[in-house]
């Protein structure tokens, strides 16, 4: 992969509403390198895709969170990417990760219900062939997410003129 | 009355020393603008991000333990170390933490230290201006006369060292300046601090650097006048954490000298403060353990910041030169006609943008405001916008 230009991730991790124009005044660049630099990216999938960080509670949507551990059998050859890349593609999956310690992969699941969640865990999880045991943990509340702090911290005042 | 005196029936209250300073022309607005809603304000000297949450948490854990006792007047051997370390780590300087470092209250009173240790009534002190707001008062209060060098923006306001030259005089005692400059942003360069050092060991004079904004350097690279050849004994390093680490509140800053100057300006301390708060000191310790990526990070934000604000005073008609260091952009404002004050005046009441006057930093900052950009991105597109309209109007008369 060559080089993709870390400061305008970063500024697009932070704001993925950041124009090209915004972006070139930031980093000292003209729209149309930052358009290039941007577009390499994308093709690279150093920029996987542009979404939205949504509190679901204040929308006043009702989402339940389970982070599961699997613990599964490596296959010969593949180890657990076969195995990840099966479960990865269920849709209750949020995100997966292959994990040091007690158990293999973390999974985090998301649904409308926990009823909804507990058979997917039981029915399609659980019975999976490779998979020798699961361990259920429903989210009770979401404080931090993506970095940013759920809730918002207050913003604390400066006086307006300093030295 | 022409001359101010003393009427002979009235003794005035106030010394003549403190009668005769005037006020910080940074301060002047301050009523107005809290009397406004929906000022954006570019006046401000400080970081707009809070004190990394390790540092403020280890200050609180402090608090729990009840660390809550003077420090020696040096200030906590542990933050000593520390600064010790940093001096020599990042520019190969060697202080003994034991002798030849004294922990202050922010670099404000590390300058005033400095000079009360040094200067003798009737001893000159060499100012580069525009210059911050208090180097001028500390010399006077000291009883030093202050001797200014004007800077201009074509030189990208550094100071030339032929200009000191030429203003040394057998009285001549110290230089004090600070690079980065507040309010300038400029950054000198090294062949420029060399022939600068050079003076100063010819003309047997002492270097107050302040170097307080030392970490936020974007284009070159910043030169610590004490790491210059035979320079550390002649220098008196003013350093601090205000500005890098955001804690611009927990006033701490430090000293770094020969230990026969440091012992001079503890004793000062000691008779005046007795020591940094101790919170401040807890805090300051973490922060060189644990806070140089929060920093790093926090630079990356304000060299996009200086981007922007450069790329939109420039896009606006106000010609501004790359600050390469500190936050602040310093263009001119000669085009519009106005002096700074009257269109730092005009601008706050008619678009709602607070700005310093460049003649609050000496006669060489008129014709130029002072904009600080530790601001959001957002608060300085829309201050651009508003600017641009007041700036339109100035230029095209209204």
């Amino acid at each position: 992969m060559s080089k993709v230009n870390k400061g305008i991730l970063n500024i697009l991790e932070q704001n993925a509403k950041a124009t090209p124009m915004d972006i070139a005044h930031m980093v000292g660049m003209s729209e149309d390198e930052v358009r290039a630099a941007i577009s390499h990216a994308e093709k690279e999938r150093a920029i996987v895709k542009y979404k939205t960080l949504i509190n679901w509670e204040r929308a006043g949507v009702e989402e339940v969170l389970a982070l599961v551990e699997i613990r599964v059998t490596p296959q010969r050859d593949v180890g657990f990417d076969s195995i990840a890349q099966r479960i990865a593609r269920f849709p209750e999956v949020r995100s997966l990760s292959l994990v040091s310690g007690d158990f293999d992969l973390s999974v985090l699941l998301a649904g409308s219900s926990m009823k909804e969640l507990a058979s997917f865990v039981a029915q399609k999880l659980a019975a999976l062939e490779e998979v020798r045991g699961t361990a259920t943990h429903f989210l009770l509340k979401n404080y931090k997410q993506d970095g940013e702090i759920m809730d918002g911290e207050e913003p604390v005042k400066r006086l307006p003129i300093s030295p | 009355m022409t001359k101010k005196e003393a009427s002979p029936s009235k003794k005035s209250l106030l010394s003549d020393r403190v009668s005769k300073l005037s006020p910080s022309g940074i301060r002047k607005f301050f009523d107005l603008i809290t009397s406004m809603d929906d000022v954006i304000s570019l006046g401000v000297g400080e970081p707009d991000f809070v004190t990394p949450w390790s540092v403020r948490e280890a200050a609180i854990y402090s608090l729990e333990k009840g660390v809550t006792m003077y420090s020696s007047n040096y200030g906590l051997i542990e933050l000593r170390q520390e600064i010790s370390n940093y001096m020599n780590d990042r520019f190969q300087v060697k202080y003994d933490p034991t002798q030849q470092i004294l922990v202050t209250v922010g670099v404000s009173e590390g300058l005033d230290l400095a000079m009360r240790a040094i200067v003798d009534p009737g001893d000159e002190v060499i100012i580069p201006e525009p210059t911050y707001v208090s180097y001028i008062p500390c010399v006077t209060l000291a009883g030093g006369i202050p001797v200014t060098v004007p800077t201009n923006m074509e030189n990208s306001f550094r100071v030339r060292p032929e200009d000191i030259e030429t203003r040394i005089t057998p009285k001549t005692k110290a230089i004090l300046m600070g690079y980065p400059n507040n309010p300038t942003g400029s950054v000198m360069t090294h062949s420029d601090m060399v022939r600068i050092s050079e003076i100063v060991e010819q003309y047997d004079l002492t270097m107050v650097s302040d170097e307080v904004y030392e970490r936020l350097v974007y284009d070159g690279e910043h030169v610590c006048f004490a790491s210059l050849p035979n320079m550390a004994r002649r220098t008196i390093h003013l350093g601090g954490f205000s500005k890098s680490y955001a804690m611009t509140g927990w006033r701490v800053g430090y000293a770094c000298s020969d230990p026969e100057i440091i012992e001079a300006m503890m004793k000062v301390h000691q008779y005046t403060t007795l020591c940094a708060p101790i919170q401040g000191q807890i805090a300051a310790i973490e922060a060189m353990r644990s806070a140089d990526s929060a920093v790093a990070d926090m630079v990356e934000e304000y060299d996009r910041r200086r981007h922007m604000i450069v790329y939109g005073l420039n896009q606006i008609g106000l010609d501004c030169v790359d600050p390469q260091g500190a936050f602040y952009a310093f263009p001119s404002i000669k085009k519009t006609g106005l002096s700074s004050e009257q269109f730092a005046e005009r601008l706050l009441i008619e678009e709602k943008v607070a700005v310093v006057p460049g003649s609050a930093f000496g006669p060489s900052g008129e014709g130029h405001i002072r904009c600080c950009y530790a601001v959001s991105t957002e608060e300085i597109e829309e201050a651009l916008e508003r600017m641009g309209h007041f700036v339109n109007r100035a230029i095209h008369g209204e």
